[in-house]
């Protein structure tokens, strides 16, 4: 009987242990997020957040199921850089997100590599893991940066490729499998796996050293000019830009949602009406982060505008009016806010101290093949 | 066998109370009280995610009025005991009609059990709260209200589109925030308290209700025609919104 009572009371401390361990689970810090499934850890690199979205924006939003790591990072940089992708072996990720344009390039539509032009203009690329909406292209049809990084491969206009035939020449490299080994813990090259890659790599493009931004964390001055300009950004009366476009508080200089902004009185491209299949959502698209304007002419979705100047115009008077233009352009039946040619060199001028110079000459963003 | 009953006891006590073990006794218990947001037109018309920008709406001044946006803040809400106590909840909520997630909130805090005299919440933000770019979540929102006429955040924005009296079709952006005359800035928040008796006896659902017609009513008539846009930096705007807000709020269904 004591022998038994000794076992029901082990038995007892067993399970009470056990309690304690499970109950206390969700507390205990998760376990590297690097590691694999098959407990493979690579090396993590998280993101360096700069000042200034440290102090206003949320923390930068990265999948559980791709954290950064620094041999991910290496492996998507090769991969955006490689024209291994495309199906005839020529483009690459950056033929037409060039780190010299803000990672857009400067045409108004992208030649594919059948000569075939796109229908939108190319987005640049920054400041990604802070799109916390998650929706990515004008339309916001892709949920995540690894699902956008899908798409061009097999969009026929673009590198026309099929992933099987990607991932057949990535598998059959010299340097690739051993690359993923050491990224993903497996030389077994998936499509999924290559996205992540890429993911990681755009991830790590972040731009937040303009002169605005240094303006901002105090270490250096704007022009009466600049300042100027802001201030009519900031006025409904005039600019109105902030309603869409940010603020000193919000440095992403987007809303990351999507806006009819009264370019066409008939529209023929329905932008997110075609994702959503919802006629109000009609001609609309993304708004654009302000940053880098210095490097990413032509604008708009679809690249009509050659210049800045063309862009504060179509707001100052080129307004026109569909059924689903944003009320925010208020003042659509005059065509625009009808700012004076000295606010409008002002608006230019604050717009252009949101470039970044140190970005696009960074060298971890240039080619390293 | 006294160890084993020892630990059976010591067992029973440790995981054998929790929310549901509450009745037969009046001793207070945990329960989590969440909030609704609901939105009507005159109380007649449930304004949804689904139909918000597709239904047309008829203010007291005749206006035909579309609306495609609605956001707006509600923050420092409270609970109050019949023992004098108070709940309050830490967080704010920024609803949006365009994301069916802001219609509700489901604070931290846990609240008891037991008897309420009433629900107090403000519309918008006090002073104390309303200091720009400290709210990460709200920065990424572009809540922002301007620093040239006060700063903070907006508390409302309503924008749409609206029949004006030559029969075309124009847009108003009936945004709410501190109102700036001249340099000065007054807060313009409104801090609601409705006096009810009610019983917590679980969790608990609470339905704060607005009634967007009231905006443009009571107590004054509010022709767009008048009135559209850029209403951020009109005064007297502000101050009119911040009096006919005073009526737009109220408590619908606490549910358990």
């Amino acid at each position: 009987m004591k022998e038994r009572s000794r076992k029901i009371y082990c038995f007892l401390i067993g399970i009470f242990t056990l309690t304690l361990f499970v109950s206390c689970s969700s507390d205990d810090p998760k376990p590297e997020e690097t590691e694999t499934d098959d407990g493979y850890v690579a090396t993590p690199q998280p993101l360096t957040v700069p000042a200034i979205f440290d102090q206003f924006l949320p923390i930068p939003s990265i999948p559980a199921d791709n954290p950064q790591t620094v041999e991910g990072v290496a492996l998507g940089r090769k991969l955006f850089f490689d024209p291994i992708l495309s199906g005839d072996g020529t483009q690459a990720c950056a033929s037409c997100h060039k780190p010299s344009n803000s990672f857009t390039d400067d045409a108004q539509f992208s030649i594919g590599i059948d000569g075939i032009e796109g229908t939108r203009n190319s987005m640049p690329i920054y400041n990604m893991a802070w799109n916390f909406n998650s929706k990515l292209f004008w339309d916001g049809r892709a949920n995540s940066i690894e699902k956008q990084a899908l798409e061009p491969v097999t969009n026929p206009v673009e590198m026309h490729n099929t992933w099987e035939n990607a991932v057949g020449s990535l598998q059959s490299h010299g340097e690739y499998p051993e690359l993923f080994n050491k990224a993903f813990g497996t030389p077994t090259i998936t499509k999924e796996l290559t996205a992540k890659a890429i993911a990681q790599f755009e991830r790590t493009l972040i731009s937040a050293n303009s002169p605005f931004d240094r303006y901002l964390l105090g270490e250096n001055s704007l022009t009466p000019q600049e300042i100027n300009g802001f201030a009519i950004f900031m006025d409904e009366a005039r600019g109105d830009c902030f309603h869409c476009h940010g603020n000193e508080f919000n440095p992403l200089w987007t809303d990351n949602i999507f806006h009819n902004n009264g370019l066409d009185a008939i529209i023929t491209d329905k932008g997110l009406g075609n994702v959503t299949g919802d006629p109000n959502d009609d001609g609309k698209f993304k708004s654009p982060s302000l940053r880098n304007l210095a490097y990413t002419a032509p604008y708009m979705h679809d690249g009509r505008f050659a210049t800045l100047d063309n862009v504060i115009n179509h707001y100052s008077e080129g307004l026109v009016y569909s059924r689903t233009i944003d009320p925010l352009m208020k003042a659509v039946s005059t065509g625009g806010v009808h700012l004076t040619e000295p606010d409008k060199a002002d608006l230019k001028a604050f717009l252009l101290s949101l470039s970044d110079p140190s970005f696009i000459n960074n060298p971890d963003f240039q080619n390293p093949n | 066998m006294k160890k084993i009953a020892f630990l059976l006891i010591l067992a029973f006590v440790a995981f054998g109370c929790n929310n549901d073990d509450d009745g037969g006794n009046n001793t207070p218990t945990n329960a989590d009280v969440s909030f609704k947001f609901t939105q009507t037109w005159a109380d007649s018309t449930d304004v949804t995610p689904l139909n918000f920008n597709t239904n047309l709406y008829i203010n007291d001044a005749r206006n035909l009025a579309h609306i495609t946006r609605l956001r707006y803040l509600i923050s420092r809400i409270e609970l109050h005991k019949s023992d004098g106590t108070t709940v309050a909840f830490d967080e704010y909520q920024l609803v949006d009609l365009a994301d069916a997630t802001t219609l509700t909130l489901n604070p931290a805090l846990t609240a008891t059990t037991g008897d309420y005299t009433g629900i107090s919440f403000i519309y918008g933000f006090n002073e104390e709260d309303n200091i720009s770019g400290a709210y990460e979540d709200l920065n990424i929102a572009d809540w922002g209200w301007p620093e040239m006429i006060g700063g903070g955040y907006h508390f409302m924005q309503m924008d749409g589109t609206f029949i004006d009296e030559n029969g075309e079709t124009q847009p108003y952006n009936f945004h709410n925030g501190t109102a700036a005359n001249n340099g000065v800035f007054e807060a313009n928040h409104i801090e609601f308290n409705f006096d009810m008796n009610f019983t917590i006896s679980n969790d608990a659902t609470i339905e704060i209700k607005m009634d967007i017609s009231e905006w443009y009513k009571n107590p004054l008539i509010w022709d767009l025609n008048d009135r559209s846009t850029g209403l951020m930096m009109n005064y007297l705007a502000q101050k009119d919104m911040n009096r006919n807000g005073q009526t737009v709020f109220s408590i619908g269904e606490i549910t358990q």
